[in-house]
């Protein structure tokens, strides 16, 4: 799919090809037991993205531009290195699973056994998203806040002179 | 015009009031099951979106009207930053919901709706926001042909 992606001129399917890789991909997490991210990634990445992005292709026009054609080694370079590193970074890391990772040893107990008697709320999530990481939070917010007034200067700003 | 896209037209005003009523389900029973404010607000956003579309963009600010929603996409984020600055003055930490309720349990459940809400208000205003954003560039550039 992600070949197809790369491949393909028709803006359109690539569209069409990256929401069905997300709902794919959320699927994926329901199969993992992450209910809330798998919701989320439906929601956004199947959902408003791929309006968004389609809204964006009326716009601009649903054809890529031909490309220069021959084959182009430093980005290539570039991407294997990359993806050999990351990989390479993986080998070292606990595998799948493993109750004794550091990750399940660190504070995630503590969340599981504390939260739903100190938070009342029975979905560690919820109670971890808005509580434990409160700061968190509120910096995603204030991105999606940030994005929104950025896109309304952008794109919006004109609007308010033609009335 | 009124026959065109007849079965879009009749099913999507059959699903939005329960697009609407997920959405608010989603955020208020948050606590429960999956969901919460992100996903409630982008589902609360895409029945506006999917109005907009089918309907037109003109139909659909008359009900989220783009002052109001600019205020509402406000309104949530300071709704978050209050909430915050509340365990503040009730002499908590920035962000302590313990201090919110005379408990600390109901505190803290107080504090986790009440910022979820923030969420949920912020996201589908920014969601709505945008689209019409982008929808209302069409609109511009679609004028000057006609």
């Amino acid at each position: 799919m992600a070949i197809g992606i790369v491949r393909l001129d028709n803006l359109f399917a690539v569209v069409m090809l990256s929401g069905i890789y997300s709902l794919i991909s959320a699927s994926l997490f329901v199969t993992l037991d992450a209910v809330d991210v798998a919701f989320t990634e439906a929601s956004v990445g199947g959902g408003i993205a791929t309006v968004l992005m389609l809204a964006t292709l009326a716009l601009t026009g649903d054809t890529e531009k031909p490309g220069k054609g021959h084959l182009q080694i430093l980005p290539l370079a570039v991407v294997v290195l990359t993806g050999a590193l990351l990989i390479y970074g993986t080998l070292d890391m606990p595998s799948f699973g493993d109750p004794m990772a550091p990750i399940h040893q660190h504070v995630a107990p503590r969340y599981i056994e504390e939260a739903p008697r100190a938070t009342g709320i029975p979905n560690i999530v919820t109670s971890v998203l808005a509580s434990y990481r409160g700061y968190d939070t509120m910096g995603e917010l204030t991105v999606i806040f940030t994005a929104g007034i950025g896109v309304i200067l952008i794109l919006g700003a004109r609007r308010r002179r033609d009335d | 015009m009124v026959r065109r896209h007849f079965i879009l037209r009749v099913t999507t005003k059959l699903l939005m009031p329960f697009i609407l009523m997920f959405a608010l389900y989603v955020q208020f029973h948050g606590d429960f099951g999956p969901g919460g404010g992100f996903q409630a607000g982008v589902i609360f956003g895409a029945g506006f979106i999917l109005y907009a579309l089918i309907y037109g963009v003109e139909a659909a600010e008359q009900v989220a009207r783009p002052w109001l929603i600019r205020i509402v996409m406000a309104f949530g984020l300071l709704l978050y930053l209050g909430v915050g600055y509340l365990g503040m003055v009730l002499g908590g930490e920035f962000l302590d919901y313990n201090v919110l309720s005379s408990s600390p349990v109901g505190g803290q459940h107080l504090g986790i709706t009440l910022v979820e809400f923030g969420v949920g208000t912020t996201v589908a205003a920014t969601m709505i926001t945008v689209f019409f954003s982008f929808a209302g560039r069409m609109r511009r550039r679609s004028q000057p042909e006609q």
